[in-house]
């Protein structure tokens, strides 16, 4: 596999994007900061970025959000300006490569809570207006793996095992 | 592994909004299963925010994708709090309840 984002011996990252891949990049903090600071409930993309903590006690809920919201929208308005400042770089740090995770793993919340992805979602059926939006999402995805990797997380083919393994015992178990 | 990018929310004076269910018991830190985090984003989150070895953060985002849920982590009302933020802040969805 082709290694988009690379630990290197000094410990940076190198990346290797291409100039169009680093355009479409540079669409995600934008789209970012107008949903934390314009947004707000009732968009399912916004409640997906500022979840609830308490499903079934609404006063518990409100006081956790009022604590939690504005130290929230301000660390994800940091990683999206930190992969603002760096989307053109071909060396990333540690904390850099971190931010570039948050940011676009927030993007791929958006886009898939905008898309109304589900489990069930029939990726031949996304509808014509909505493939762009869906192209973009894979493409997040796709690097997001390679962010992972890069960060010390482990690649799909580690867990494959795991999940057959799980698959066939729930199988079984009659689920 | 690459450090966390956000600091978790620093704790604030909050108030008392009610009685706790039942004192003695521990809240528990849900993750629910969703249809956008990579399960390897996941594992990777779990490792990084609670320290678990791999097996386990495996172990708990398989739970998480076949039964729809795990239970994470537990602890007193700000334990859970402060550890449902932190998720929230990876993106993950996470509630906390006294009861599983």
């Amino acid at each position: 596999m082709l290694e988009r984002i690379k630990r290197t011996r000094d410990g940076s990252f190198r990346v290797n994007l291409s100039p169009e891949e680093r355009e479409v990049l540079a669409t995600v903090p934008p789209m970012l900061r107008s949903l934390v600071e314009s947004s707000g409930p009732g968009d399912p993309a916004y409640e997906r970025l500022f979840p609830p903590a308490y499903l079934d006690d609404v006063a518990k809920d409100q006081a956790f959000a009022e604590m939690v919201h504005d130290d929230l929208a301000e660390a994800r308005l940091a990683s999206a300006t930190v992969l603002e400042r760096t989307v053109g770089a071909d060396r990333l740090s540690e904390e850099e490569v971190g931010s570039w995770l948050a940011a676009l793993n927030d993007a791929r919340l958006v886009l898939g809570a905008r898309l109304g992805l589900s489990e069930e979602t029939d990726v031949s059926a996304v509808p014509s207006d909505q493939r762009q939006d869906y192209e973009f999402y894979r493409f997040l995805s796709y690097l997001v793996q390679h962010l992972v990797i890069a960060a010390g997380g482990p690649a799909e083919r580690e867990l494959t095992w795991d999940v057959v393994k799980r698959m066939s015992r729930e199988k079984r178990g009659g689920l | 592994m690459v450090q966390a990018p956000v600091e978790a929310p620093a704790r604030t004076d909050r108030p008392d909004t009610g009685e706790e269910v039942r004192p003695d018991l521990p809240w528990v830190v849900i993750v629910w299963n969703d249809p956008v985090n990579l399960m390897t984003y996941v594992v990777m989150v779990l490792q990084e925010l609670f320290g678990y070895p791999r097996e386990k953060a495996t172990q708990l985002m398989l739970d998480v994708h076949f039964k729809g849920r795990a239970a994470v982590s537990t602890g007193t009302r700000e334990k859970a709090e402060f550890d449902v933020a932190r998720l929230h802040s990876k993106g993950l969805w996470a509630t906390m309840q006294k009861d599983v």
